[in-house]
Formats: C-alpha cells, sequence, structure tokens
C-alpha cells in the first residue's frame, strides 16, 4: 500500500484513506454550447494515461475530505509531490 | 513441425523426450513485412495466425518487446465466458467462446479448454434482478445462461457457503454452462507455433519504439530496439501499453491503464468443479487442473504500469472467498501478481480502424481480455485484410466516444469496475 501525504492534514497517510479521482487539471468548458463534438469526446473520455509522470487528483475520503492534486510517476507509482486544489499545475 | 499426436508421444518417450525440436523458430526481423501486430499476447498471436490461415496474408511478423505470452496472456485467470448483457457484447465474446470449442483441434495444440460452466452468486435483491436479466438478454442472443436455486448452486460447487446466516447470502446464481476456463499460456503458444507453420515471424525481445508514418499521414513501418521494419499495415494489441504506443501515432485514446491482481493458493486435490464469480463482492474462483485455487482480485484505483497492485485490494478479495467457501480458510496463497490492464469509459474494447491510414486497433478489453483471445484475433486479423471492420467489431469503433454511441458494459461485466 502507498502512503500519501495530504497537503491540507500535512501528514503521510496510507491509501486505504484515499479515493483517487481520476486526472487532475481537466477543465470544464465554459462555453458547453458551443463546443463541438471532438472537444466533447476529449473532456469526457480522452485521458493522458502516460507512462511516466503523471498529474491526479486525490481525495482525502477518511480524513480531512477535501481533494487535492498530486504528480505521481506510473512506473514506480512513488509521488513527486502534492500539492491543495486551485495551486497551479507542477 | 512436428505434428503432436498419441503416436508422437509414444515414439518420442523412447527418446526419454530429449529429441522434441523446437515448437517455433525464434525469428530475427525481416527489413518489410505485408503486415506487422505489435503485442505477442494471446490476441496477437492469434490475429497473425488468422490473418495466415484465413486471409492469406503470410509475410507477417509479430513484435512482441519480451517473451511471448508473459503479458495479461499469462496473468489472468484463464475464464472463458459471454454472458454478457448487451446485443454488441453478446455476439463479441459468443464469436470467440465458438472459436474456443475445437481450437486444439484447429491448432493441434492442447489448449485445454474445460467447459465446466460459469456460475455468477446474486446476494441481494438487486442482483437477482441483473442476473435475471443477463439471463433474458442472453438467451435472446442465442448464449446459454439459466437460473439456478440456492440449492441447485450448492449442488453444481459443494464448496459453496448458503447457509441463509452467511455474510454474503446466497439468494441464487446465473450458470453459463458453456462457460469454463483454458490453459492461457498454451494459448499463446498453440497460436505462436500454428502461425509459425504457416510463415509468420514471431519475433521476441523486440519493443517498438516509434510509428514512422509518410506524407500523406499513412503508415509507413515500425522503428523498433532491434531496427526499422516496413509494413504498411499495422495492428496494435498491446494491452496496457497501447495508449503509450498510439501516441507514437499521434493519436490520443481513451483508455486509462490499471493494474488488476490475481493469485494462486497452494496446489490441492480437486475440490472446486467449475468457476464461481461473486461480482457484488468482488471474488471469483476457479482450481486449475495443477490444483491451485486461482482467484482474480480486483483493480488498484490509480494508473499504473507497475505490474504490482497493493496488498489491500488482495486482502478485499480474499476475506469475500473465505466468506463464501469457509472450506477454504485455512488455504495458504503461493503466489500474487499483477497485470496492466487498459480500461476504456464503457468498459467495452475498441477494435477496428483508426484515424491513420494502415494502423489498426484491438485493445480495452479491460479487466476481461482472455475469453475473447481467438475472436479478437479472428477479428482484428479480418480488419486488417479487408481494411474494414468485420459486422461484430464495427459497433466496437473509436468514433463512439465521439458520437456517443456507446456499449456501456460497466456494469454489467463481471466485477464490479
Amino acid at each position: 500500500m502507498i502512503l500519501i501525504h495530504c497537503p491540507y492534514c500535512d501528514e503521510k497517510r496510507p491509501e486505504i484513506e484515499f479515493a483517487n479521482a481520476g486526472q487532475a487539471h481537466i477543465a470544464r468548458p465554459l462555453d458547453p454550447s458551443g463546443q463541438s463534438d471532438a472537444d466533447w469526446e476529449a473532456y469526457l473520455f480522452i485521458r493522458a494515461n502516460p507512462r511516466g509522470r503523471h498529474h491526479e487528483r486525490w481525495r482525502h475520503t477518511h480524513g480531512c475530505g477535501r481533494f487535492f492534486n498530486a504528480v505521481r510517476d506510473t512506473v514506480t507509482d512513488k509521488f513527486e509531490t502534492t500539492y491543495k486544489a486551485g495551486e497551479p499545475r507542477r | 513441425m512436428t505434428r503432436f499426436s498419441a503416436l508422437s508421444l509414444f515414439t518420442k518417450a523412447f527418446g526419454g523426450h530429449q529429441n522434441w525440436p523446437a515448437q517455433w523458430p525464434d525469428a530475427a526481423p525481416k527489413p518489410a513485412y505485408d503486415a506487422i501486430i505489435v503485442g505477442g499476447g494471446g490476441h496477437g498471436l492469434g490475429a497473425a495466425y488468422y490473418l495466415a490461415k484465413k486471409y492469406g496474408i503470410t509475410n507477417v511478423a509479430v513484435l512482441e518487446k519480451s517473451w511471448i505470452g508473459g503479458g495479461n496472456t499469462g496473468r489472468n485467470t484463464t475464464i472463458i465466458r459471454s454472458n454478457y448483457l448487451y446485443d454488441e457484447s453478446a455476439h463479441l465474446y459468443d464469436h470467440a467462446v465458438k472459436l474456443w470449442d475445437g481450437l486444439s483441434q484447429e491448432l493441434n495444440y492442447n489448449i485445454m479448454y474445460s467447459k465446466r460452466g460459469v456460475m455468477m452468486l446474486a446476494h441481494n435483491v438487486h442482483d437477482i434482478q441483473s442476473l435475471q436479466r443477463h439471463i433474458n438478454a442472453n438467451r435472446l442472443n442465442g448464449v446459454d445462461n439459466e437460473w439456478l436455486t440456492p440449492e441447485q448452486a450448492k449442488a453444481y460447487c459443494p464448496p459453496l457457503n448458503i447457509s441463509p446466516d452467511a455474510r454474503h447470502p446466497v439468494l441464487g446464481a446465473a450458470l453459463q454452462r458453456r462457460g469454463g476456463t483454458a490453459r492461457h499460456d498454451s494459448v499463446a503458444w498453440g497460436y505462436a507455433r500454428a502461425a509459425a507453420a504457416l510463415g509468420v515471424d514471431i519475433i521476441q525481445n523486440c519493443a517498438v519504439t516509434g510509428i514512422r508514418r509518410g506524407a500523406d499521414g499513412a503508415v509507413e513501418g515500425v522503428e523498433t530496439t532491434r531496427g526499422y521494419i516496413a509494413s504498411k499495415r499495422v495492428g496494435v494489441s498491446a494491452a496496457g501499453n497501447t495508449s503509450v504506443i498510439m501516441q507514437m501515432a499521434g493519436l490520443d485514446f481513451p483508455l486509462e491503464s490499471y493494474p488488476l491482481q490475481a493469485l494462486v493458493s497452494e496446489p490441492i486435490k480437486p475440490t472446486f468443479p467449475c468457476v464461481v464469480m461473486s461480482n457484488t463482492v468482488h471474488a471469483y474462483m476457479s482450481q486449475s487442473d495443477k490444483g491451485e485455487l486461482v482467484i482474480g482480485a480486483g483493480t488498484d484505483q490509480y494508473v499504473s504500469y507497475s505490474q504490482r497492485g497493493a496488498l489491500h485490494i488482495v486482502e478485499h478479495t480474499l476475506a469475500a472467498i473465505c466468506e463464501i467457501f469457509p472450506i477454504y480458510r485455512r488455504m495458504r496463497m503461493l503466489r500474487t501478481w499483477g497485470g496492466i490492464v487498459d480500461v476504456t469509459p464503457d468498459r467495452s474494447p475498441i477494435l477496428g480502424k483508426t484515424p491513420v491510414k494502415g494502423l489498426y486497433v484491438n485493445c480495452g478489453w479491460g479487466t476481461g481480455g482472455f475469453k475473447a483471445t481467438p475472436g479478437a484475433g479472428d477479428l482484428l486479423a479480418y480488419t486488417m485484410a479487408k481494411d474494414e471492420p468485420h459486422k461484430i467489431n464495427a459497433p466496437f469503433n473509436l468514433d463512439r466516444f465521439r458520437n456517443g454511441r456507446l456499449i456501456d458494459e460497466a456494469a454489467a461485466a463481471a466485477v464490479a469496475h
């Protein structure tokens, strides 16, 4: 089990306290009716799925309950950093 | 190629089984092929075999980055079934089940397909309604599936705990009798041997590092760790690594890759006659002919290429197994491992053409690709040979994520994804 640092609680806690919430920094379109089918496909379904450095969202479900972002290597599963929601992409 | 038979086994026994020839040659890449398959698992080797056998394209190479059958083909729980809810899926998976029948004879290789039945348990009212809906939908599609009472389920699988005060009470079960298991390694080896006999080059330790495209955008060949190989037709069947390969051609795919775990116990005498799956509590199990209990666990919650998963996923499955089959509480588990599965948003595969001319794809089988091996191979071969999808795999196109015509098996698949 991996240990995850919650930037709000400022503690490393076991993975079972957290829920992964998918790729981070996907912005919902501001003008939904102005989007093409291809734009919607990209927003809803296309994901980076990189082999290596990955930006993802986690939620400290059984702790503070808040969402935050993380950078993790998908080959080693090692976290590079975690940071609060709303902070710029690292 | 030595034809395997009782006689060949008998005569080779006199030499102490020391003089069996290699089953297929270890090929080195040629400069060009009529078709290239990326990924030497069951699906890719199957595609190469059917290209040569049914469509007359024998100048084919299968490129495998490590050893054949060493990815998800060798890491799954070997379950075969076709009891999927939607028409498109039922046709797709049943196409494969029909090919499993007789595959040992066709390949002259014992793949040990055993129709021992796949039984899915209902633990609550929702399960009963859902499984009965599946049974009705399956029967309308010509796929066998039948309802069992708890007593009938117990008779079919004696280790099952149907006590009403059990932690996960069994309220009934859906049984597909044609479902079962096959020996996964033999599937890869059988296809490899049969394809090689028809002229296919099986090239191991050859990772694809780039896809070269011409001025018109069409595929011209692939860059590999063993040099450039030209081909105007490239089929990618690389499971968890598909999105990495597709990005070499500039395509972003609706895929995410997760570790899926499985484990086996110490081998014991035959005690478990069928395959049992419990979707609600997420446990499924069968017993291999070697005697090990083969148990499928779940996926990790995060994207990863690590080919290993977290222990708490395994613990969760074993807790459920111990409740449903109390006789195995004192069994020791020997090995656990993980494979990287590529999951699509609707949990149905993508099998067909891509926006790049000459580039074909077979991916997105998620947690259930083994059962589809012969069907996926056959349909990828058809699509590559005719440059258009077969009517069975036509609905499983990439465009469905744009036009919204999804085949949403997310809630209908074997396990709660």
